[in-house]
């Protein structure tokens, strides 16, 4: 039984509710073993900073993956995303404490095209900066 | 310094297969906070009408770093990571990934160029899964700061 979202009940414009996530320096490292970047900036201070770097900064593709989680939440299926493209705009720099910072994700559906899929355009925010820029996700519905 | 301009065009084949295991989805997934059942629980993903654990979309990056045979550690293209940050990315999929695909592919240096004082280069991989193309993903890497430097 599909879990995916139908296509019909889908119009455009309609809004995916903003999202938040936390980020933290435990994220950052799990994410480097999960994905296998082990890029310094995204977990030693001193390497980033020695880099021009203001902080240990997340990975461009934990915040895409992160982003995505709206769709694919809203989707109900990892598998109906058939295209996903990001530019990344803005550095999202992870202080060392508990807390971390924040990504504020959400989305709108831009498009209603063939085949029962849909574009959804993402807006990701770390504070004030935009994070993404171009984001947007093809996904296939039922 | 720059990068060496004469790697546009380099195209490179994966050294090995790649063997998508659920336990990696599992551990990508629980990564990025993904707790959906399709990615973690089989029934669930065949339920859902999938052959096996469902890869978040994002997933195939990590088929870059676990596959060192393309341009990024040769010593001759004059890369230092740490001076990278990441551009742009796309992905292209024709199909989900799940778990039991063994993924085969190449990597190709499609462009390199100054963005003001720094360099992009772009590396597109085509992802086949037993002679099929899966998946097509677009990379655009930053190299801070290191454009020759132009005369004035």
């Amino acid at each position: 039984m599909s879990t995916v979202r139908s296509f019909d009940a889908v119009e455009v414009g309609e809004e995916i509710p903003a999202q938040t996530f936390g980020v933290t320096r435990s994220q950052l490292v799990q994410y480097a073993g999960a994905s296998g970047d082990f890029n310094l900036i995204h977990w030693n201070e001193r390497v980033a900073r020695a880099v021009g770097l203001p902080d240990v900064i997340a990975h461009g593709m934990f915040t895409m993956a992160t982003a995505g989680r709206l769709v694919t939440d809203w989707a109900g299926d990892p598998g109906a995303v058939v295209e996903y493209g990001v530019r990344f705009s803005s550095m999202v720099p992870v202080p060392d404490d508990d807390t971390g910072t924040t990504l504020t994700v959400s989305g709108t559906v831009e498009d209603k095209l063939d085949d029962r899929r849909v574009t959804v355009v993402l807006t990701a925010r770390c504070g004030d900066a935009k994070v993404l820029t171009q984001a947007r996700a093809v996904v296939q519905l039922s | 310094m720059p990068l060496n301009r004469a790697f546009i065009g380099r195209e490179y084949a994966f050294d090995q297969p790649f063997e998508v295991g659920r336990e990696l989805i599992r551990h990508f997934a629980s990564a990025i906070g993904d707790t959906n059942p399709i990615s973690h629980d089989v029934e669930a993903a065949k339920a859902a009408g999938h052959p096996d654990l469902v890869a978040p979309p994002t997933f195939l990056t990590t088929l870059s770093f676990r596959r060192r045979s393309g341009p990024i550690g040769d010593p001759d293209l004059g890369l230092d990571y740490s001076l990278v940050v990441h551009g742009e990315q796309k992905f292209v999929l024709q199909r989900p990934i799940c778990a039991g695909d063994v993924l085969d592919g190449h990597v190709t240096i499609t462009d390199i160029r100054d963005v003001g004082r720094n360099e992009a280069m772009v590396l597109e991989t085509v992802i086949t899964a037993g002679g099929e193309h899966v998946a097509t993903a677009v990379n655009t890497m930053i190299s801070r700061g290191t454009a020759a430097k132009k005369e004035s």
